[in-house]
């Protein structure tokens, strides 16, 4: 599958700032945030909802005629992208206003403020689901078709939020062991989700040549595609990067996206300033943009059996 | 209704005319323009509804080309009518044509990304997703005579490799030919249940060599004679 610049940064962006608005919002309303200021409350739920902001803005990007994109709302029934866009708009006005409460009150919100929250952390877990239904709800990716795929949205939205609230958390404060070991937890987590993933795709299933064209009785090989230059289809389904680039993409994923935040994480935990915690979080980010490229780059889509590949 | 194709993998020769047909009829059509992008340069390329790729089955000696023309299937279960956020993709009820609205479509390709066939294609000038209507604006066109009330692509197939009709009468042409020929359906396995079914070649008796005279001493001559002759 083609990887889709604009999507990615869409996913990445809009998923880190759901995991941080849903960590921020549940540690705020169970009263386990520490050393809980109004500043950097505020601060904390600002960032969340400026990534969510350019990440929806930057979704658009990848529409070709985006006149009609308000009419994405119109199929909520049977559309995962429809649910999405509808949750994903949902989502603001209980955001906004549990925000507003954070802060009018400077934090200690009251009943309707609290349930505002509560409703958000729901609407934004269901999005990144929702985000991660897209892809998983297509049988012709056989990459993408396993319940792998929103678990992995959501895990790493909320591994990518985690570690943006204690950086950001380190600004205001300094390092804190609970947030801390939240983000580990969450960044080892989603590091094993992904590891499963990789595992799992390993496996060829699905349909071959031999089902695509109805000749399973003998081995099935293009002779000619039809046509002389690229069309709509291997240009949108036909990118492969090889095997080699794959396997590096990988290498990354784990080395920047967990490894390397894991590390500065355990630094910064015992005595090392809490201003690391930001390279932390550039690099996950960086990681996990890898790792959404790696996801397009990786998939492959039924229809490139037509075009000669004997498997997916 | 189910309207949808019967297409003959026996008789299909690969001359490609059936897309020819497709693009002429339909460039011009209610869906039009099938936008070209540098149709004269190095690289042409542009939307086309029907598409036909050739392979090879089975290896030498046993083996044989087949010819495979692929537009939309009408599936009975069309993933890219429920993926579609816009209600721009529909498929119709009456007859089981699936359409797209191109008023409605903001052209976010999760249809073609549904599709496993290939059969919609993105134009990049309109910004909309295209694909095969069974030449809607043909087969319901009572201005036509009837024999013409059928899809640009059947009507000019030079080898009546193919047959449009309803597979849900039993009695249709294209029913009778799928029971009798044991039409197949592709990638069944997805469960979307496509219409349009594919007549697998003929299993034929090879033609024996076996009595085919050698050649001898007189019949050489009389040939190398032949030859010189017609010079």
């Amino acid at each position: 599958m083609h990887p889709a610049l604009s999507v990615i940064f869409f996913t990445v962006l809009s998923g880190a700032g759901y995991g941080l608005f849903m960590l921020v919002a549940v540690l705020h309303l169970t009263g386990s945030y520490p050393d809980a200021s109004s500043g950097e409350l505020q601060t904390q739920l600002a960032v969340a909802l400026v990534l969510i902001t350019i990440g929806l803005l930057s979704s658009s990007l990848h529409l070709h005629n985006p006149r009609n994109a308000w009419r994405a709302f119109m199929r909520v029934r049977t559309s995962w992208l429809s649910r999405e866009a509808v949750l994903a708009v949902a989502f603001y006005p209980f955001a906004l206003w549990y925000a507003w409460e954070v802060r009018a009150t400077g934090g200690d919100v009251g009943q309707a403020g609290m349930i505002m929250g509560v409703i958000a952390v729901l609407l934004a877990g269901l999005t990144v689901f929702s985000t991660g239904m897209i892809y998983a709800s297509l049988k012709t990716i056989r990459q993408w078709h396993t319940a792998l795929t929103p678990a992995n949205y959501l895990l790493l939205g909320l591994a990518l939020g985690g570690l943006a609230l204690v950086a950001i958390h380190g600004w205001f404060v300094g390092d804190d062991p609970l947030l801390g070991g939240i983000a580990i937890a969450l960044l080892v987590l989603a590091a094993i989700m992904k590891g499963i993933y990789f595992l799992w795709i390993r496996e060829v299933t699905g349909p071959t040549i031999n089902t695509a064209t109805g000749f399973t009785r003998a081995p099935v090989r293009i002779l000619d595609p039809g046509h002389t230059a690229g069309t709509f289809l291997t240009r949108e389904f036909g990118f492969d990067p090889g095997r080699q680039v794959i396997q590096r993409a990988r290498l990354g994923v784990f080395a920047l996206g967990f490894a390397l935040p894991i590390l500065l994480l355990a630094w910064v935990l015992s005595g090392a300033p809490a201003h690391w915690l930001t390279l932390a979080l550039i690099s996950a980010l960086a990681g996990i943009g890898l790792e959404r490229w790696l996801f397009f780059a990786e998939a492959r889509h039924a229809v490139m059996l037509y075009h000669g590949r004997q498997h997916t | 209704m189910r309207l949808g194709l019967v297409i003959d993998l026996d008789t299909c020769v690969g001359c490609h005319a059936c897309a020819v047909a497709c693009k002429q009829w339909n460039t011009s059509g209610t869906t039009g323009p099938l936008t070209d992008i540098a149709a004269y340069g190095a690289e042409p390329s542009g939307v086309w509804f029907n598409r036909i790729r050739h392979y090879e089955v089975g290896d030498y000696p046993n083996n044989k080309t087949v010819n495979m023309p692929m537009s939309c299937m009408h599936c009975e279960d069309a993933d890219c009518v429920t993926v579609c956020p816009t209600g721009a993709s529909y498929k119709r009820k009456e007859d089981g044509i699936v359409l797209v609205d191109q008023d409605k479509c903001m052209g976010c390709n999760l249809c073609a990304w549904a599709c496993p066939y290939g059969a919609r294609e993105l134009d990049p000038v309109d910004g909309v997703m295209k694909k095969c209507t069974l030449c809607i604006d043909r087969i319901y066109d009572e201005t036509l005579e009837p024999e013409d009330r059928q899809p640009a692509c059947v009507i000019t197939c030079p080898a009546h490799a193919r047959f449009f009709g309803d597979l849900d009468d039993p009695d249709s042409q294209v029913s009778r030919l799928t029971r009798e020929r044991a039409g197949q359906t592709l990638m069944p396995e997805l469960g979307y249940k496509p219409t349009n079914t594919y007549l697998p070649p003929r299993v034929t008796r090879p033609v024996p060599t076996d009595d085919v005279r050698r050649k001898s001493l007189i019949s050489s001559v009389k040939e190398w004679v032949n030859q010189a002759i017609v010079r």
